[in-house]
């Protein structure tokens, strides 16, 4: 029987379509979540981190449950770890490089969502190259599937971001005081977008934004945050950086003379790390340019959490995919 | 056939009228108010209802030849009549493109056989709109074009552009543009402003709107030629047309209605149907387009009516194709104006009468004795819900869905004869 509903003309969406019940219903964006509901992800993951510090790798949660990971854009590292974070609450996952598959024969991507639907799959794991994808596809799944975000656009990332702050609390505990600056290509990050959410939501003390102006979004100041074009000024005083990947494919596009002077300007170096908090924390969401905006001494540097930031992915993504599901952790740290 | 209006309330802004009258039409034309012993054939009793010029709409995607899975030249101009549009201005942008003489009369030849709304038809600038190669613009015109236009397809460059307004000009013809950088809005689909900084949607500045205009208005200094702008979107657009009119350039401009009542805002959660070229802007532009409006320096106001099929809009929205289906939203909108204070009711009426034909040197938007009786009677108090469902266009692309809107056209008529008459008993969206 056909459950869903027939396919309908787009309307405005509301942003409380995450949460029903109370519950969380798909992860689309940070923004409008809330903090109870975000604090409510971080200490979930927060007891998947302690299972996996205990060695219990593997709960079934998920059992039963089919989670289809559809990257229409390439990724590993979100995709592997989605892949894992499903297969440690033993679901059973798809893993389908759409770029290769039906819709590039010319199949909507309504179609393709349906044909998935009938493979009786409960989650779908989305990436898109267009901002609004993960939303659109909510707008149109089956009522039983949930839509977890794995980056659409420029848009949003709200598992990177969530795992982000998820870092942040480990090493510096309450945010209220703290002062955070997020560095370089903010205009195409989505994962940017979804940080300045969370962080603000969480009531971050301070959040910074540094780059150029052609790195960065029209009126960015109303996501809620400060503007530095000065790697000196900006980085003074703050207690984590954020550094974002600048893609050398968008370098031709005019947005900065060469890489050299980018990095000049504003690659993380020792010396500039210096200039924030003594015991600053640097993060990347990866993958990191060397030399182009973060110097390969801070990057394996002592006050780096990047690696630390892929092994939290991974507990985030588990709190995330068994709330979706309207499963509780049933371990605690 | 000799036909008499009854009773109505008569708005005529081209000739300063507003009162209750009898109007009289014989083959085809108007034959004046109260005409005494007047013997008709037939009576249209318009007793509390407004009878106005027929609407021309500067905007319209037909969408024929080519993409009739979107819409028909027939089936829009059958929306047009019902919206009490009695003139629509069929953009060249169909596949192929109106280019040439015979794809002119060919639209003509469909739109006569609608019996529906008249059509007519802007020829493409240049040859399949490829902004580098000039049209037989002297042959478009012998067809029957009212002006020529590249729609929303770029030029190659500046020296295309002056050539074009140069070679229009020598034949009389009116060059319509619709001001966009496009340099400046690489993959943009959203005004670049807050909303869109949000929802990491490329935006398109304003900047893309008044780069174009400012160098089409140096290009019209130096050439003369007679330029319409369509569908402008900033306050900023508005204020240099507004000093190009005081500095005597022979230039107008219009607005879509939806930017008279949208704005970025709308974009949030991509609202697809919202998705418009030049985008939606901010609250600030919107009160400047409608003191444009009322002040005269916009000139008209346009549907900018672009059909779609359900799919064109079933994406993510940068992936999706821009464009309302607004047609049947013209009028209603245009007197939504007048109750939310921003024009008087013959303002609002100007604005899809004369104001139009002004432009295209049309010989209706006016109910002077012989002119063409191209009239639309509406019922000024009728209320409605907008349902999309029961749109005579085939686009049901708009985001007015479920919108209480008033006055509903009852007759519409072309040459004195009737293209659509409803009855408030009838009427499926009462």
């Amino acid at each position: 029987m056909n459950t869903h509903p027939a396919p309908h003309r787009p309307g405005p969406l509301p942003t409380s379509m995450q949460v029903e019940n109370g519950q969380l219903r798909h992860l689309l964006t940070v923004e409008g979540l809330g903090r109870p509901l975000i604090e409510q992800i971080l200490d979930n993951a927060e007891s998947f981190a302690g299972m996996n510090d205990q060695g219990v790798k593997k709960l079934p949660l998920l059992r039963g449950k089919t989670v289809a990971n559809l990257f229409f854009e390439a990724s590993t590292r979100t995709r592997t770890t989605f892949e894992l974070a499903a297969k440690r609450l033993s679901a059973d996952v798809l893993s389908l490089n759409m770029n290769a598959s039906a819709t590039t024969k010319g199949e909507t991507l309504l179609d393709t969502l349906r044909n998935l639907e009938a493979m009786q799959c409960d989650m779908f794991v989305v990436r898109h190259a267009d901002s609004g994808a993960a939303h659109f596809i909510a707008r149109h799944v089956a009522p039983h599937i949930s839509v977890i975000n794995a980056g659409d656009g420029r848009h949003a990332h709200p598992t990177q971001a969530l795992l982000d702050v998820f870092t942040i609390r480990r090493h510096k505990g309450e945010l209220s005081k703290l002062r955070v600056a997020i560095v370089g290509d903010v205009l195409h990050s989505r994962v940017a977008r979804s940080q300045i959410h969370a962080l603000n939501t969480l009531a971050t003390g301070e959040v910074r934004v540094i780059g150029p102006r052609t790195l960065l979004p029209a009126a960015v100041e109303q996501l809620g945050v400060q503007v530095y074009h000065s790697m000196e000024q900006g980085l003074k005083d703050v207690d984590v950086v954020i550094m974002l990947r600048l893609q050398k494919e968008r370098m031709q596009g005019a947005f900065i003379p060469s890489e050299h002077e980018y990095f000049l300007r504003y690659g993380l170096d020792a010396k500039r790390l210096a200039l924030a908090h003594p015991e600053a924390i640097v993060m990347h969401p990866g993958p990191a340019n060397r030399g182009v905006e973060i110097a390969s001494e801070v990057a394996d540097g002592p006050q780096s959490v990047i690696l630390q930031q892929v092994t939290y992915g991974l507990s985030v993504r588990m709190a995330v995919m068994s709330m979706v599901m309207g499963v509780s952790p049933q371990v605690r740290a | 056939m000799r036909r008499l209006i009854r009773g109505g309330r008569i708005i005529d802004p081209a000739n300063g009228i507003d009162r209750i009258a009898d109007l009289a039409i014989a083959d085809g034309r108007i034959v004046g108010l109260d005409p005494g012993d007047f013997q008709a054939d037939a009576h249209i009793d318009a007793r509390g209802l407004t009878i106005i010029p027929g609407l021309i709409d500067l905007a319209v995607r037909l969408r024929e030849p080519g993409q009739e899975h979107k819409a028909t030249i027939a089936s829009e101009c059958r929306a047009a009549a019902a919206a009490g549009i009695t003139t629509v201005c069929a953009m060249p942008d169909t596949v192929p493109p109106i280019d040439s003489p015979a794809d002119v009369r060919l639209v003509r030849q469909k739109a006569r056989n609608a019996h529906a709304a008249r059509v007519a038809v802007f020829g493409a600038l240049t040859q399949g709109l490829d902004g580098n190669h000039l049209t037989e613009m002297a042959a478009l015109r012998d067809a029957g074009c009212v002006g020529v236009t590249n729609a929303l397809r770029p030029l190659a460059s500046p020296l295309i552009l002056r050539r074009a307004l140069e070679y229009a000009a020598s034949l009389g013809l009116i060059v319509v543009v619709q001001p966009l950088e496009h340099t400046l809005m690489p993959d943009g689909c959203a005004h670049e402003g807050p909303v869109a900084s949000r929802l990491g949607l490329p935006g398109i500045p304003v900047a893309a709107e008044t780069a174009a205009l400012g160098q089409i208005l140096a290009l019209v200094e130096q050439t003369g030629a007679r330029v319409h702008f369509g569908r402008l979107s900033s306050a900023a657009a508005v204020r240099d047309l507004q000093r190009a009119i005081a500095d005597g350039l022979p230039v107008s401009g219009d607005v879509a209605a939806h930017q008279l009542f949208l704005t970025e805002m709308d974009v949030a959660d991509f609202n697809a149907l919202c998705h418009v070229l030049p985008p939606l802007r901010n609250a600030r532009d919107l009160k400047a387009l409608r003191a444009g409006v009322a002040d005269g320096t916009l000139i008209a106001i346009c549907s900018d009516h672009q059909p779609h099929e359900d799919d064109a809009k079933l994406m993510p929205f940068p992936a999706t194709e821009p464009g309302i289906s607004a047609l049947e939203t013209l009028l209603p909108l245009a007197l939504r104006l007048v109750d939310e204070g921003s024009l008087t009711l013959v303002e609002a009426i100007r604005s899809v009468t004369c104001g139009p034909a002004q432009i295209l040197g049309l010989n209706g938007g006016n109910l002077a004795p012989g002119r063409p009786a191209d009239i639309c009677i509406f019922d000024p108090e009728a209320e409605w819900s907008l349902d999309v469902e029961q749109l005579h266009s085939r686009g049901r692309n708009t985001p007015f869905q479920g919108w209480a809107l008033r006055g509903r056209v009852r007759h519409t008529l072309v040459r004195g004869e009737p293209i659509y008459e409803s009855s408030e008993h009838s009427d499926p969206h009462v």
